[in-house]
């Protein structure tokens, strides 16, 4: 049930996405047969470095909105208010007035040539370039994950209690229908009297019976362990978070490292979860996503109409008002679901690891960059951590701290490396205080 | 001869109690009573709950915890929306700032995390010192149940403006109507808050200041007016003091303050050179538990053995008494005129007369000591000034009172006259950080920021400006005093610009205003001509002594009023860090007590038994002066002189606070005239028994010897320490093969290797220690040490994980040395006790040694308890099940056992107990659950921090960068931490130092705590 209706929600999301992908197509964009496309990418590489972070084809940002901007002025005043517009303004009273736009004077680009700027003028023109889309294209990458369910350990419970129940009315049935006075039906086969006098020989051993009881409880106490252990580990936990942020689009497909949003884990013990205003150094000029972007997020495949409700949460949590462009101070706090939980009584330093260890973040967080939604890569066990600092060498050069410390090794046992471990990192009191 | 020396920490340890004695082999003197309930056959056949229903309970609730634990809870991470700039998440900021709350005054640096202050540590920039109260101040900021959250009237709601509007009215209505307003104050030695004030004041020609210091210093003050013409408190320079004779001051206590790091600066054998310390006093305080000769003397006979010293010194006759004092006198009087200018004399004693006599005896010594230029501004109060406005308000004189954080209807002598005039004021307005009785007898109650929230300035002494700033935003609807007096004063602009402008132009002489809120505090150079400083009319000491000789009437039974180091005046006696901190004497926590020398609770009948489970009881008593009674339980005091008695003001207070904090009885309706000395004191034995709180026979080092280490001066310049009969620092012999030989040559254990990386040590000076606890509360507010309350306190469940060991010790030492003397059983008690009724003190901080072979790690069945390369004995809560074998196994009792969860427990309320009071929580460090060992873990979260911050900066760790919270709240600088491994720290050379010993050597434990042995200047030729 869930299932289905999960889909006709998907395929609907799918539809309008798909129709509001073909109304942009032939607003501000053109396909590859009409345009020159090598002129339209020299145009849209300069337009993107120089004028993105004020212009935006379709919308205005800081500056007005610049599809078509060749349809309302003159090619020649365009040059010369990019060149430099403060001394164009001088001698032309249309450029003193068009300057009040913003109260944010435009930069000069005198390092542009009139080529340059006809390339950037004629992106802005004929926009971005559209394949044609193919019928039933969008249809093929709808993919349903299935709803997680019951824990795997439950199922196997479950069935086996199944299993007994079913042994137990069998043999209740059996019992009645003997009560009832019909008699055990004769043998019939060789076969059956072998395996039944196997049974009784069985039966009657003592010894094979220990071994048997013995096995049945090694195995159950195979699985109670491994069910008890596993209580309190979080691999794979995936909490909803009340944003989709898609860490693959940020870090895998725009390559942001990872630690220019989480700033602190190279000065502190926590990596931090950006704040909102760090979110708005990039959003406050991106309020939507390019044509076609996906996500899978909480098994549901989501698509430009949803990734931009989704920034428009950031900006609702930033009290950033996206018609005026305008902080209006009505803030709200993201409270995001926090994902790597250590207990209390163990302290973890991501500086350490991060500045002095120079641990990649993938090593415990995993492919980061590949996720759209975030999940705890690692169990994070004590187990875990110890048997990393028991493999990993210490780089004890290029750091002062060291120094003399892989001298007085070096002197003592003729080491080059030695493994945190053998540094002290194994010691309780290092991790728990 | 330091090892024959018998140390004891209480009367009935010296008097060979078997109570005590048997407490000395427990850890646990709480046996778990399984036999009570198990072996109360009626009780248990009564109980309604069956074998089987009990057994039900137990397999649901099993089944419920287990089934609540395969769920984890969901966590919420709510970063900021515009993170501020300097805030790093998990990255502590220190701020320097000030306090000044009225009555303790301290250059201060504030640890912040998250934007929240968890940490007060002495500015020691500014050469600020921090007690156990400045340190505990912290927790006051966080008091949701005492702290004004939004301004009132009567009781309800009201909006700033509406306030401001009503209340400007009224004063402009008092204006005209011509009566009289009185700004009532506690000392705020602030000089931008005073010129807010004069505006005020000249906006309202009516109105007055006035100030109330709930403990009145008025007698001093008079007297330093009277003499250098400024009414300020006199400096003392005692690092340079060679005699410092003491009539009671206090000053190692609350005195004035401040003056612990001078004294033991002016106390360093190394240098060959010690002040002489002789006080005289009554009840035994910790400055006199630090002279180097204590004479007990009742009050009427400290005041005129004064002024007999004058007489001494100047040949002078002026009008006085013969004392039993007058030998001892004489003998002071030659060494003070020995010392000439190096030589101080102070007292405590609140009369104008007798602190003039003080500072003619300073004169007549041409004493260079006392620094009248560098006068303390941090007491102004003027006591004759309150008691006018008392009566002003009885007459109808006075038509509104506006009160800036006092608290006279609880601390003033005469409190219900003042609360009844009170009613015949038109306009009450109370301006308060906190809520009390004086606050909630106002019409109007508006909340005052705590200092930790708020703009300031200071000015403790004539050369000292220092800077308040916020550390946090404020926690309530509060608005800063200043900012409401300019207001009502008419003056638009924000304190903080008039504050900032106050400062360029009268202060900062052309310096860097960012640069002195950096620093907290601004060095000015003091201005003051002799001439100025020198009083225009001479003082008649005739005149002064012969009012004092009539006012001080000797009587059989007299009474020394006293502030303790942990409660002080009482303005913080909702915070349970201070309620729980033992008094460095007593060891009592949580009560005040009537001071009773041992001959006169003999001859009164009190006694102070102790119980088998450590705990111990008092009779009351009640004591009546001049037609005021109060009723307080006894205490033995050894080292109290006969015929008096003494008792600390501060407690008693209920108004606001927690019910587990209205402890003790408030003894200011004693303290009449502001004077500490009462005269005419009946006391009387009522029924009763008191349980106290006393740590005073709990953690004994189970009989143990050579704890501590005492020399003279003399030896230790003389004597060579390791000298097989006189040294006094002897390494322990111990028998092996039948011969004796040094302890440190045989060992159980195999011998770690530490030469590589760090390795810890903190060495304690014990001469330089004068007991003040500030590291005890510093400790809690580092590591997050629980507060268990008064009744836990007393069956010696305390948490604390650093305490502060109080001995006595005394000349005739052992009952064997009395034995020798041949004197039989009964006459031997009377000689020991004789001489218990002055003994010597020393204190000895103990916490955790991290021994190298310790104790503790051998008996640990689950090996929780393991040892570090760098030193430390660790403690892994998580792994610890609790059998306390590490505990029973530790010579030197400083494991902790949980016996409970102290956090989020209704029934241990404390600060751990709600939203507010666990923002001053720690951390870094784990808040440990019941059931665990806990104890000092030599601050490994701050040497790892240390540690990673040099890695982070790629560089060795810097000579002196690590320090534990102890060692960092010292202001004596006692407690000294660091790596002996690197041979440029102070502490390598400490750990070799000539005074340097382990205590309990013999035992081999190999601590990484090194005491020094205590020096005493014991003046002899």
């Amino acid at each position: 049930m869930k299932s289905v209706a999960l889909h006709s929600r998907l395929t609907s999301v799918l539809l309008k996405s798909f129709t509001l992908l073909l109304f942009f197509a032939f607003s501000v964009s053109s396909y590859s047969q009409d345009v020159d496309e090598a002129r339209q990418k020299e145009g849209k590489k300069l337009f993107k470095s120089l004028c993105a972070s004020c212009h935006k084809l379709d919308k205005k940002l800081v500056g007005p909105a610049l599809g078509g901007v060749e349809e309302r002025r003159e090619n020649s005043w365009l040059k010369s208010w990019i060149k430099n517009n403060a001394a164009f303004q001088k001698v032309n009273a249309d450029a003193a007035e068009a300057a009040l736009y913003s109260a944010t004077a435009m930069n000069a680009f005198p390092q542009l040539s009139d080529k340059n700027i006809d390339d950037v003028l004629y992106y802005t023109t004929v926009g971005e370039i559209l394949k044609k889309p193919v019928a039933g294209e969008a249809g093929v990458t709808t993919q349903v994950l299935a709803p997680s369910g019951a824990p795997e350990w439950l199922i196997y419970f479950l069935a086996a209690a199944i299993v007994v129940a079913f042994l137990m009315i069998a043999s209740l049935l059996k019992q009645v229908s003997e009560l009832k006075g019909n008699k055990k039906p004769e043998i019939q086969s060789n076969l059956r009297r072998d395996l039944q006098e196997l049974w009784i020989g069985v039966k009657k051993n003592t010894f094979i019976k220990v071994l048997a009881t013995i096995f049945v409880l090694l195995v159950g106490a195979y699985f109670v362990f491994g069910t008890l252990y596993s209580v309190g580990i979080d691999q794979g936990y995936q909490p909803i978070q009340p944003i989709a942020f898609s860490h693959k689009i940020h870090s895998g497909e725009n390559k942001i490292d990872c630690q220019y949003c989480h700033s602190s884990a190279k000065h502190s013990k926590h990596s931090g979860i950006p704040s909102v205003n760090v979110c708005m150094n990039c959003h406050k000029a991106i309020a939507e996503v390019a044509e076609g972007t996906e996500i899978q997020w909480n098994g549901m495949t989501y698509g430009k109409e949803q990734l931009d409700q989704e920034i428009a949460k950031v900006y609702e949590a930033a009290g950033w008002d996206a018609e005026n462009l305008a902080y209006t101070g009505d803030e709200k706090p993201i409270k995001w679901v926090r994902i790597h939980n250590l207990p209390d009584f163990a302290y973890y330093n991501h500086a350490q690891h991060v500045t002095v260890g120079g641990v990649k973040c993938q090593k415990c967080h995993g492919p980061v960059e590949e996720m759209d939604e975030m999940y705890q890569y690692s169990p994070l066990t004590m187990g875990w951590c110890i048997n990393c600092h028991r493999e990993t060498n210490v780089d004890l050069k290029g750091n002062d701290y060291y120094a003399k410390i892989h001298e007085q090794l070096a002197d003592k046992y003729g080491v080059e490396k030695v493994t945190i471990a053998q540094l002290g990192g194994l010691e309780c009191g290092k991790c728990h205080y | 001869m330091a090892s024959s020396k018998k140390y004891w920490k209480s009367v009935e340890e010296l008097k060979g109690s078997s109570v005590v004695e048997t407490l000395n082999k427990n850890e646990f003197v709480e046996n778990i009573a399984t036999d009570d309930f198990l072996g109360d056959k009626e009780t248990l056949e009564n109980s309604s709950t069956t074998r089987r229903d009990f057994l039900k309970y137990v397999g649901f609730t099993t089944a419920a915890a287990s089934l609540a634990a395969c769920e984890g809870p969901v966590v919420k991470s709510i970063p900021y929306v515009v993170k501020p700039n300097d805030i790093i998440a998990g990255v502590p900021d220190w701020y320097a700032t000030s306090m000044a709350d009225g009555y303790d005054f301290a250059n201060i640096l504030v640890k912040t995390r998250e934007g929240r202050p968890i940490q007060i540590m002495p500015n020691k920039e500014a050469n600020g010192t921090t007690s156990a109260r400045v340190q505990a101040a912290v927790l006051s900021l966080y008091d949701e149940k005492l702290r004004l959250k939004e301004p009132t009237k009567n009781g309800t709601a009201i909006s700033w403006g509406a306030a401001d509007k009503e209340i400007t009215q009224k004063l402009n209505d008092l204006k005209e109507a011509g009566k009289q307003v009185v700004l009532l104050t506690g000392t705020m030695a602030s000089p931008s808050t005073d010129k807010v004030v004069n505006e005020f004041l000249i906006t309202y020609p009516n109105a007055k200041h006035v100030i109330y210091d709930a403990i009145s210093e008025a007698g001093a003050l008079d007297a330093f007016q009277a003499t250098y013409g400024k009414r300020a408190l006199p400096n003392y320079k005692l690092e340079n003091a060679e005699t410092i004779v003491s009539f009671g001051a206090d000053f190692l206590g609350d005195f004035h303050g401040g003056f612990e790091k001078a004294y033991v600066n002016g106390r360093k054998p190394e240098t060959g050179k010690m002040s002489y310390h002789v006080q005289l006093e009554s009840n035994m305080s910790l400055t006199g538990a630090n002279a180097d000769k204590r004479i007990t003397a009742k009050p009427s006979d400290l005041v005129f053995g004064l002024i007999n010293l004058y007489n001494a010194i100047t040949k002078e006759g002026v009008a006085s008494k013969a004392t039993p004092l007058d030998v001892e006198i004489q003998k002071i009087a030659k060494t003070l005129r020995k010392a000439g200018s190096k030589g101080v004399v102070m007292t405590g004693i609140n009369d104008v007369n007798a602190q003039l006599i003080s500072l003619a005896i300073n004169k007549a010594l041409n004493s260079e000591i006392l620094d009248p230029k560098n006068s303390l501004n941090i007491r102004q109060g003027n006591f004759n000034q309150v008691q006018e406005l008392v009566s002003d308000m009885k007459s109808g004189k006075v038509g509104g009172i506006l009160a800036i954080n006092v608290d006279p209807s609880y601390s003033l002598p005469n409190a219900t006259e003042f609360s009844e005039a009170l009613k015949n004021v038109d306009l009450k307005v109370a301006l308060s950080v906190e809520n009390n009785a004086t606050v909630d007898a106002m019409d109007y109650a508006l909340p005052a920021p705590h200092f930790l929230e708020s703009w300031g300035d200071t000015h403790f002494s004539e050369g000292n400006y220092g800077l308040i700033q916020p550390t946090i935003q404020p926690l309530f609807k509060t608005r800063q005093i200043q900012d409401t007096l300019l207001k009502w004063s008419g003056n638009t602009t924000f304190y903080y610009d008039y504050l900032k402008f106050f400062w360029g132009t009268d202060v900062l002489e052309g310096s860097s205003w960012n640069k002195a809120l950096h620093n907290g505090f601004y060095q000015k150079t003091i201005a003051v001509t002799e001439a100025s400083v020198e009083s225009p009319a001479t003082v008649s000491i005739a005149d002064a002594a012969r009012i004092l000789k009539t006012i001080t009437t000797p009587s059989a039974m007299e009474l020394s009023l006293y502030t303790k180091t942990g409660l002080g005046d009482g303005k913080q006696a909702n915070n349970p860090w201070l309620q729980e901190f033992p008094d460095p004497i007593t060891r009592a926590s949580w009560d005040n007590y009537l001071t009773m020398s041992i001959p006169d609770a003999r001859a009164l009948g009190f006694s102070n038994p102790v119980k088998d489970n450590g705990a111990i009881n008092g009779d009351y008593a009640k004591v009546s002066v001049n037609g005021k009674e109060v009723v307080v339980p006894v205490m033995i005091q050894p080292g109290q002189a006969n015929g008096s008695v003494g008792l600390a003001l501060g407690f008693g207070k209920t108004f606001g606070l927690k019910e587990e904090m209205q402890v003790g009885v408030n003894a200011y309706p004693l303290y009449k005239g502001g004077n500490s000395i009462q005269y005419n004191v009946a006391i009387e034995k009522v029924v009763g028994t008191h349980k106290f709180a006393c740590t005073q026979v709990q953690k004994t080092i189970a009989g143990r010897h050579d704890i501590l280490k005492v020399a003279s001066l003399k030896e230790y310049k003389n004597v060579d320490p390791k000298d097989h009969h006189h040294g006094w620092n002897k390494p322990a012999y111990v028998s092996y093969d039948h011969k004796e030989v040094e302890a440190n040559t045989i060992d159980l254990w195999d011998e770690h290797n530490r030469d590589i990386g760090h390795h810890f040590n903190l060495s304690i000076d014990l001469t330089s220690c004068t007991g003040c606890g500030a590291c005890v509360v510093a400790c809690h507010a580092e590591n997050n040490v629980p507060v268990v309350g008064k009744n836990e306190v007393r069956i010696g469940r305390d948490m604390h994980w650093l305490r502060i060991d109080r001995y006595y010790s005394s000349k005739v030492e052992t009952r064997a040395e009395a034995k020798e003397l041949g004197l039989g059983i009964a006459e031997t008690y009377q000689v020991l006790e004789t001489e218990a009724e002055n003994p010597e003190v020393t204190f000895q901080p103990m916490m955790c040694q991290h021994c190298n072979h310790a104790p503790c790690e051998t008996v640990c069945p689950v090996a929780a308890t393991t040892h570090g390369r760098q030193g430390q004995n660790q403690m892994t809560y998580n792994r610890c099940v609790g059998t306390r074998y590490c505990a029973n196994n530790c010579p030197y009792r400083v494991r902790r056992f949980n016996w409970f969860s102290y956090a989020n427990n209704n029934e241990f309320d404390f600060n751990m107990n709600n939203e507010y009071g666990k923002m001053v929580l720690n951390p870094d460090v784990v808040v440990r659950s019941r059931g665990v060992m806990e104890k000092c873990s030599m601050c490994i979260q701050m040497t790892q921090a240390t540690i990673l911050k040099a890695k982070k900066e790629g560089r060795k760790v810097n000579t002196d960068e690590f320090e534990t919270a102890c060692s960092s709240a010292c202001t004596t600088g006692a407690l000294v931490f660091g790596d002996v491994n690197n041979k440029e720290d102070e502490v390598a050379a400490l750990a070799e130092d000539k005074r340097a010993y382990n205590v309990l050597d013999y035992l081999q434990t190999k601590p990484n705590v090194v005491y020094q042995v205590k020096v005493r200047n014991t003046n002899e030729a």
